[in-house]
């Protein structure tokens, strides 16, 4: 990859799968990519072509080549990005790259889903996806352990996980709780992480993440309560 | 040198630990399999696999894996001969797309699904594993025998279980998924892929499969 390489980034400000490609970009040093910002209710031809099977973001548009879904992508980045001694995001022996691997297909299996559920659902199915999600935060928690990133170094799950910290404050007031009494580790390293520039300049605000997930209910007919 | 032994857990009709026995054999790397009872599982499983508590799960030389996409990649990294994955960045990227996509698409919400759902459920499952099929059928198009070419991969060990699998789960459930006349390409790399040496031998009796879904799907209607 080099300045040559034509690179379109298809995002949605909210959407934490893009925040994790814009972490992986800068964490791999590429700045020069043209960010394209995707009204989900009003897509552009553009996705609709280069995402035709799940029109959703985010889509890495790279010489005109789409990548979909946002771990593959990172993979794809970490591949091809390999230059000014900037970082590894899986790590070079394929056992750890493989316990990254579980640990990021096991973040997609259970927090978005379930947040979503809190955000959404009351009385029964909410309390049920709370305690599912505090659950797998614990899960994750005791799998960081004492390691200040879950690699060791921040990487692969680090970037899988942490996007979804912006949307912590809407699924607590939502659903009237707080993940940091549960989860201290977890909300401790998620800070560590947003000290680092390319995790703070790629996350949303918090509070507009919860407008907008408002704005989304509203737009579903999800009485907020 | 470093020992290698290598063991899997796993349970016979379970097309996830399968795709890992292929891989497995067409590195030409021995194993010890140990079947499970899913349905009754050991403290074995139990303790290597906590989280998910499912097959298959490898061993090799103390290192515990599981999630059998995250074991065919580990597998393909460890064991450098007979390549599974393609060479390219970007045609890695668009196999492990299509894996899950169909692993999403036709196989745990599609196919199944349909087979075990009534009335207007039913319409809708088959509906859009059609659909998800037709985008295979696309990408097999003009490949040659398997999704990368002339030798068998990555892609082809994710889907593999359509050429068996799929065939019990129309019959046991009553439907029609797979109409070779609408997808000769698919149809064809059925037979390509069931007939594959690594495969050929490995796959469980027809019969047995029978009697098993016929009984999940009383067990499990929708």
């Amino acid at each position: 990859m080099n300045e040559k390489d034509e690179l379109i980034l298809l995002n949605s400000w909210a959407s934490p799968f893009g925040a994790r490609v814009r972490i992986a970009m800068a964490e791999k040093g590429i700045n020069q990519y043209e960010l394209r910002e995707e009204d989900l209710f009003s897509m552009s031809p553009l996705l609709l072509k280069m995402n035709p099977v799940h029109r959703k973001v985010p889509v890495l548009i790279h010489n005109g080549k789409p990548i979909c879904e946002s771990m593959n992508i990172v993979q794809y980045i970490d591949e091809v990005a390999v230059f000014n001694g900037k970082p590894a995001l899986l790590p070079p022996d394929p056992y750890s790259r493989s316990k990254a691997r579980f640990w990021a297909d096991f973040i997609d299996q259970k927090v978005y889903g379930t947040m979503r559920k809190i955000t959404r659902n009351r009385g029964e199915e909410q309390v049920r996806a709370k305690e599912e999600l505090i659950e797998t935060l614990k899960v994750l928690e005791r799998e960081l352990g004492e390691k200040p990133y879950f690699g060791g170094e921040f990487g692969f799950v680090d970037i899988a996980l942490v996007p979804f910290y912006s949307r912590f404050y809407a699924v607590e007031t939502l659903g009237n709780f707080r993940i940091e009494a549960e989860c201290p580790k977890l909300v401790a390293w998620a800070r560590r992480c947003l000290l680092k520039e390319t995790v703070s300049n790629s996350l949303p605000d918090p509070l507009k993440v919860y407008e907008w997930v408002l704005y989304v209910n509203d737009k579903f007919g999800i009485k907020q309560n | 040198m470093e020992s290698q032994e290598v063991k899997l857990l796993g349970f016979w009709v379970s097309p996830f630990v399968h795709r890992v026995e292929w891989a497995l054999k067409l590195k030409g790397v021995p194993y010890e399999y140990i079947e499970e009872d899913i349905f009754n599982k050991s403290p074995l499983l139990l303790e290597l696999n906590p989280v998910h508590k499912k097959v298959p799960v490898l061993v090799h030389n103390q290192k515990v894996l599981a999630e059998s996409f995250v074991i065919l990649e580990y597998i393909d990294e460890n064991w450098k001969q007979c390549p599974l994955l393609p060479q390219d960045p970007y045609d890695r990227a668009k196999a492990r797309f299509w894996a899950k996509f169909a692993e999403e698409k036709i196989l745990s919400d599609g196919a199944w699904r349909a087979a075990r759902a009534k009335g207007d459920n039913r319409e809708k499952a088959l509906g859009s594993t059609i659909e998800a099929l037709e985008k295979i059928e696309g990408e097999l198009k003009g490949k040659g025998k398997f999704f990368g070419g002339e030798s068998i991969g990555y892609l082809d060990l994710a889907l593999g279980w359509i050429s068996y699998m799929l065939p019990v789960w129309e019959d046991v459930g009553s439907i029609k998924i797979m109409d070779p006349t609408r997808f000769p390409a698919t149809a064809a790399w059925m037979s390509e892929f069931v007939n594959h040496p690594a495969v050929k031998d490995s796959l469980p009796p027809r019969d047995k499969m029978i009697i098993y879904f016929e009984k999940r799907l009383k067990e499990l209607e929708i």
